[in-house]
């Protein structure tokens, strides 16, 4: 901590050390984060396409992109996909969290099971729904086979319902880690409030209505930030499931960019959707983490 | 689990209460649903299951897809099962998590008792990593791992690991670390303990419970990671995820759709392990790793 | 030249500057007391002292070694944290010895000085716990303990005792006074405890705002406050501080003070050099101890005045009696002896010690006399 100038050689040693730790994780970063960072936005501007080529072509990538089908359907399924997955989880999460808090007999093994699929890989989280959501063998078959044969339930087979059944794995996979975080909330609200909220004679709707949500923002906020910063990194999930099918119906921009990029040799073009996906992206965390830090200080 | 259970002071009535019973019963239901179809499914034969038996107990059990699953499923254009995927797996897993989490440490050791100026944007700058979509660096990230000699290898894999979770394991170690009392440090100082003998016999002592969380969350994310497996994996380092990716979407042949839940199984076992005996922590990491920033 | 030598030394976080110049030499084996109010920069003094925090200009001198610079371990000090900072996951001997082990004593010598710092204190029975088990009482004489074992030129303890409750705070304070008279040492000790400070101190310096406001005896501080700040921060309760005018009647000077019905009453000055003042206003310092009963009067005083005036509040606190009056229009307490004859709304007729009295310039706040 302390040094000057006539520090003695150890003593000066001993202030760079944690500088001098700290830098591999840093050039780490500086190289493999911000410079691919710039580097990939520069291809967005270039002829690349099976491999990166340096030819400068301006805005044309963009412009390409803005006029292809196949994006704009993924960007509508991304606005499909959000705004479902963000409001069924933070709704469902929220409620499952205000049921458990009611001094619950086994409410520590609810919540594990719960959680439990926090833990899976989307792969495997795809494969089980993919097959249970199939006509052929998984759902419809087996109400079917209970005698209610005229039973369909093809969502998952049909361009116009496919996208929900992503949300729905999606949905299972997640609401009960925002179901966690909600509780932590929950738990952490001064009962003194409660007590002092009861004796003025409000009910169990207006308690939770009037004084509890209110005090759960900073929940709000973290599961709206990191919910919306998972829907727009889904990649695996659909390539699991639906494999970006039937047709494009499940195409999202993580998928979009992955077969641009390396199925269908347009480099540029997969670059520029990813730069589109950084922006988004960016602009919903760097708000978010600089009032974080800002906080701390 | 590290959400503390404290009496709420809210009351209610009966019939509200069995209400809310139901309710939570019903999505015990739910989240159980897609292990109990992979687990009934990957123990019964193949016609069970195309017959319209899916939800039904296995009326013959047998282990068969298990076996198949493990080591002669068709994978791509080998018949080898997931066994040597799944190793590959632990060759990745085992380092990337170790380097991952001991960098981490000592960058919260050095943002938290060694603050310097900027010291915050460091941190923001390291933290804003996790966040990106990767598919940013996806073309850059082949090409230097060209570069380097390390396409195709596991090293390689397990380089991109570690850079894209060392903001997490710094994240972790800091905000632990944060509220480590910065007198004992000094008090180390002034007993001469110097850098790193204040890390190795002060505060490592101390870090059990933030290490294992940092772990199972490495561990969690580099086992369940695909987008990199399926980018920068050669044909002998593919992981575990990619191998079980191609199993189920092979388009040949007929579908063994219990050998694909055994084999989806397989891939979850080590992260569902790790879960139920480490839960708690699980779930403290995660909760300190997103609430707060 | 002293033993410990604080030089012109200042402190700026970036452009803001917490202490200002400060100058203080300490002798070999002085107790020397930091007080002030929070904030004040006592800690951040005692750490510059132990190396924890850079010198912004200036220089520290312990034994006319330049400080500046050299690392915590390599002065020779020892030092007692608030929150004793002891390691958790030591056991009580491992954190006394700590020390040793990192300058590289061999464990024979290190034992010895262990057994002999943990009988000096009475900890033996405790040596193989670790700090958690132990009590808050216990962890501070290990606290003392882990400072003593490496015999340091310079002991700097940073409110030691704030931690304990009252009882134990007090046993404490007298064993680190006696601590002290046995082994002679030299202390730098913060406290914002001004009773802690007077008990402890050989000398004290109070600092404000980041300046030291005086340096001197315990005596020297509370006799002579070099101004208001320090008049009014040192002693419990405080000072009075009431306007007044300075007048000459006889040719000696006396302050004017107003009673409670708006009539003066004259109180004259010990000091001539007050005659300088005449006509014009200042603020009179008079300490609660110094305005009593007629028989309560300091009988070696040579300078007893007297006022009838009436009391609005009596605080009866077991040994002595608190009263409240209004005096130049402000609330001024008496401390009387709990059979003092008093009663709220009662008239009755105070000595005051003026030979204890000081006179502040109102503008500057300084001291004028004595
Ligand atoms: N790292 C820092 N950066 C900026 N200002 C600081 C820093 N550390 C201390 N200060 C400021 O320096 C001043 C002195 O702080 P210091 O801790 O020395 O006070 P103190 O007298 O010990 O108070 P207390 O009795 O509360 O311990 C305070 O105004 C504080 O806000
Ligand atoms: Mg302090």
């Amino acid at each position: 901590m302390a040094l000057s100038t006539n520090a003695d050689f150890k003593t000066r040693l001993q202030s760079w050390l944690p500088k001098l730790v700290l830098s591999p994780s840093l050039a780490l970063v500086l190289v493999f984060v911000y410079g691919f960072i710039l580097f990939s936005v520069y291809l967005s501007f270039t002829d690349s396409r099976l491999l990166p080529s340096f030819g400068w072509v301006g805005w044309e990538n963009y412009s390409k992109l803005w006029r292809l089908s196949h994006w704009e359907i993924s960007l509508k399924n991304m606005g499909v996909f959000a705004a479902l997955y963000i409001g069924i989880c933070t709704m469902l999460g929220l409620g499952l969290a205000i049921f458990l808090d009611q001094k619950i007999r086994g409410e520590g093994m609810i919540r594990t099971i719960y959680l439990y699929p926090m833990a899976l890989s989307f792969i495997v989280t795809g494969t089980a729904w993919k097959w249970f959501l199939d006509p052929g063998i998984g759902l419809e078959n087996v109400i079917q086979s209970w005698g209610w044969t005229s039973f369909e339930f093809d969502w998952i087979k049909n361009r116009d319902y496919a996208i929900y059944t992503v949300v729905l794995a999606a949905v299972w996979q997640t609401s009960g880690f925002v179901m966690a975080m909600f509780l932590a909330g929950l738990r952490g609200i001064d009962n003194e409030i409660l007590k002092a909220a009861q004796m003025d004679g409000a009910s169990n709707w207006n308690l939770y209505r009037r004084i509890i949500i209110p005090q759960l923002r900073p929940a709000f906020l973290s599961a709206f930030v990191i919910l919306s910063h998972l829907a727009i990194k889904t990649f695996d999930l659909v390539i699991a499931l639906t494999g970006g099918g039937p047709g494009r119906a499940t195409e999202l921009p993580a998928t979009f960019m992955y077969s641009y990029t390396f199925s269908r040799n347009q480099m540029g073009i997969g670059a520029a959707s990813a730069t589109i996906m950084l922006m988004t992206i960016a602009a919903i965390m760097i708000p978010y983490l600089y009032a974080e830090l800002r906080e701390k200080k | 689990m590290s959400i503390a259970t404290q009496d709420t002071a809210i009351r209610t009535g009966r019939v509200m209460r069995t209400l809310i019973y139901l309710v939570l019963l019903l999505f015990v239901l739910f989240y159980m649903l897609p292990l109990y179809v992979m687990v009934v499914n990957s123990v019964k034969p193949l016609e069970e299951i195309t017959g319209g038996g899916m939800m039904n107990l296995p009326q013959v059990f047998t282990l068969e897809p298990w076996a198949k699953a493990w080591s002669s499923a068709q994978i791509g254009v080998e018949p080898t099962g997931l066994s040597p995927y799944f190793w590959n797996s632990i060759k990745m897993v085992v380092p990337a998590v170790a380097i991952s989490t001991v960098l981490g440490a000592l960058n919260g050791y050095v943002l938290t008792k060694w603050r310097f100026k900027y010291d915050t944007i460091v941190f923001g700058l390291i933290l804003f990593a996790c966040f990106i979509p990767f598919q940013i660096v996806l073309i850059p990230m082949a090409k230097m791992l060209g570069l380097m000699g390390l396409a195709g290898t596991t090293w390689g894999l397990v380089l991109v690991h570690v850079v894209y979770g060392v903001g997490f394991t710094t994240l972790y170690f800091r905000n632990y670390y944060a509220v480590f009392p910065t007198e004992l440090i000094r008090a180390a100082q002034i007993d001469g303990a110097g850098f790193f003998q204040i890390f190795w016999r002060i505060l490592l002592p101390s870090s059990g419970p933030i290490a294992v969380v940092s772990i199972i969350w490495q561990f969690t994310n580099i086992w369940n990671d695909f987008l990199f497996g399926a980018s920068f994996a050669g044909a002998d380092s593919q992981p575990m995820t990619v191998a079980l990716n191609n199993l189920v979407q092979a388009s040949h042949g007929v579908k063994e759709y219990n050998v694909h839940f055994a084999g989806a199984i397989l891939a979850a076992l080590p992260t569902l392990l790790v879960y139920i005996v480490a839960g708690r922590y699980f779930v403290r990491g995660l909760m300190a790793g997103s609430v707060k920033g | 030249m002293g033993f410990l030598d604080i030089d012109n030394t200042t402190k700026s976080y970036g452009a803001v500057e917490v202490l200002h110049k400060v100058d203080i030499s300490v002798q070999e084996g002085e107790f020397l007391v930091l007080v002030g109010p929070s904030g004040c920069g006592k800690s951040t003094l005692l750490n510059m002292i132990a190396g924890l925090e850079e010198i912004t200009s200036g220089e520290i001198r312990i034994k006319d070694n330049v400080m500046n610079g050299v690392h915590p371990s390599k002065r020779n000090i020892a030092m007692v944290f608030q929150s004793y900072a002891l390691y958790p996951n030591m056991t009580v001997g491992q954190n006394i010895t700590f020390g040793l082990e990192m300058h590289g004593t061999p464990k024979p010598e290190r034992d010895k000085a262990m057994k002999d710092v943990a009988q000096l204190l009475q900890i033996e029975p405790l040596l193989d716990r670790k700090p958690g088990a132990l009590s808050g009482g216990q962890r501070q004489r290990v606290a003392m303990g882990r400072a003593l074992v490496r015999n340091p030129d310079v002991f700097l303890f940073d409110e030691p005792l704030s931690n304990l409750d009252a009882k134990l705070r007090v046993d404490m304070r007298t064993e680190i006074k006696k601590l002290h008279q046995k082994l002679g040492t030299t202390i730098v000790y913060v406290t914002h405890d001004q009773i802690e400070a007077m008990t402890l101190s050989t000398r004290i310096a109070v600092m404000n705002g980041g300046y030291v406001q005086q340096l001197g005896t315990p005596q020297e501080i509370y006799d002579t406050p070099a101004n208001i700040f320090v008049a009014t921060f040192m002693g419990s309760p405080a000072m009075n501080v009431v306007p007044a005018k300075v007048a000459l009647e006889n040719g000696r000077p006396v302050a004017q003070v107003s009673l409670f019905d708006g009539s003066t009453v004259a109180l004259p000055f010990s000091q001539n050099n007050m005659s300088d003042w005449a006509g014009k206003d200042i603020l009179l310092g008079i300490r609660p101890e110094t305005i009593t009963d007629e028989d309560a009067a300091d009988r070696k005083s040579s300078n007893i005045a007297h006022m009838t005036n009436r009391i609005v509040v009596t605080e009866p606190a077991g040994s002595d009696t608190f009263v409240t009056m209004t005096l130049g229009g402000k609330d001024v307490i008496a401390r009387m002896r709990s059979d003092a004859d008093v009663h709220p709304g009662a008239d009755f007729m105070f000595a005051v010690n003026m030979e204890k009295a000081v006179a502040f310039d109102p503008k500057t706040e300084n001291r004028i006399a004595p």
